[in-house]
């Protein structure tokens, strides 16, 4: 369960941020995810209340965009979504590919209180 | 650019930075989750490129061969070449007594309760741990091919050992943590005639289904059968890697998890 470190890691930088603004305190947190990131989404929000307690980012509200798995063949140039566990290119078949889109375990933005 | 001094601040976004609407700013930030622990673990390289050596990420299942693998290298490659260990693998110093046991230095993170090593973890080892004179430093991380793949440690490559008592299918249920290997080893290969339902060539297609390029060498740790594919890959990587610090182009591993560019800016 690396969610809740993963988790811990988001609020300490979310934290920070609001004190380098003087914020009073943390409205949303807004991050894109995608399936290679490792991390489970559900598990993640499961962590976030908990992670959170006792800091400025508290009750929060945590919104999750997901990035899509996408790739790029070198072999034929088609680009194309795919699923974790096929990452070969649907069009020709080769493994000469490159994930452009899917790997993201991003911290996008934050909403802060600052009156 | 950062958040604190203002210098990210444009003609453009100046007065909404300045003047929050109701009270409310919004912060754009476009950093990684792990922000830090990558940090640490650049530092961690620094660590080991000062020293020369190749730093390796051992990762597998429980009990998949991991320390077996390192105990049958030390047997091969202990009189040319010298081998550190760091293990988090278990909470017992069972593992480290294993490789004290064949004369290499060995040092046990206390993991507890971790199901993963993080980048902190390892710095805290280094600093406990006598690099100098060191060739090859293994880290065995703890058993578990989930969490571990999301940390950067600062290795310079990951080997990822698949048992032949595991199903052929992990790759394709682990895609995260095997398209992070630069090696992969299918270990326990003196059991391969006793199980008829591990397919080598069927794991071989699993991988590859992830666009996976790395070499897949069977072996048998425990009977050392077929290590020469194992030793040819590894001293190949060290003397690879010596030959880039010379020209000063830092070695990483081959698939970089997340290549994302950091940056900070703010705007509506
Ligand atoms: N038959 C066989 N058993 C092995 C081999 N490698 C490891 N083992 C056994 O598998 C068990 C787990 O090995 P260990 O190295 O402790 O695994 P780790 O948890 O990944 O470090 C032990 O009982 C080993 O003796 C092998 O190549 N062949
Ligand atoms: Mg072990
Ligand atoms: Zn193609
Ligand atoms: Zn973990
Ligand atoms: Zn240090």
């Amino acid at each position: 369960m690396h969610e809740l470190s993963v988790c811990q890691a988001l609020v300490a930088q979310v934290e920070q941020i609001a004190i380098n603004h003087g914020a009073l305190k943390v409205e949303s947190v807004k991050l894109r995810i995608g399936p290679l990131s490792g991390v489970e989404l559900s598990l993640l929000e499961h962590a976030y209340p908990f992670a959170s307690a006792g800091t400025l980012v508290e009750g929060s509200r945590l919104e999750i965009e997901r990035a899509p798995l996408k790739l790029n063949c070198e072999a034929c140039g088609l680009e194309s979504e795919a699923k974790p566990n096929l990452l070969t290119c649907r069009m020709c078949g080769s493994c000469l590919t490159r994930v452009v889109s899917g790997e993201e375990l991003t911290l996008m933005s934050v909403e802060l209180i600052t009156a | 650019m950062c958040n604190t001094c203002g210098c990210n601040i444009t003609s453009g976004n100046r007065e909404f930075a300045y003047k929050p609407v109701n009270g409310m700013t919004a912060v754009s930030v476009l950093e990684n989750l792990l922000a830090r622990n990558d940090d640490q673990a650049r530092h961690n390289r620094h660590h080991f490129d000062k020293h020369d050596l190749i730093a390796i990420n051992v990762m597998s299942s429980p009990g998949a061969g991991k320390t077996a693998l390192l105990e049958a290298t030390i047997d091969a490659l202990g009189n040319r070449y010298r081998i550190g260990v760091i293990e988090g693998d278990l909470e017992t110093e069972n593992d480290a007594i294993r490789i004290r046991a064949k004369g290499v230095p060995a040092y046990q993170i206390i993991t507890g309760a971790a199901c993963h090593l993080d980048a902190h973890m390892l710095h805290n080892a280094l600093h406990e741990f006598p690099l100098e004179g060191l060739d090859i430093l293994f880290i065995e991380n703890v058993g578990n091919l989930v969490c571990p793949a999301s940390f950067d440690l600062g290795q310079h490559r990951n080997v990822i050992l698949l048992s032949v008592t595991e199903g052929d299918d992990k790759p394709a249920k682990y895609p995260v943590m095997f398209r992070a290997a630069d090696a992969v080893i299918l270990t326990k290969s003196d059991l391969l005639p006793m199980l008829d339902d591990f397919n080598p060539a069927r794991a071989e297609l699993n991988l590859r289904s992830l666009g996976s390029r790395v070499p897949l060498i069977t072996l048998s740790a425990r009977k050392s059968l077929d290590l020469g594919d194992w030793l040819d890959w590894l001293i190949g990587e060290l003397v690879q890697k010596r030959g880039k610090l010379a020209s000063d182009i830092p070695a990483q591993p081959v698939t970089d998890l997340r290549s994302i560019s950091s940056n900070t800016r703010m705007r509506e």
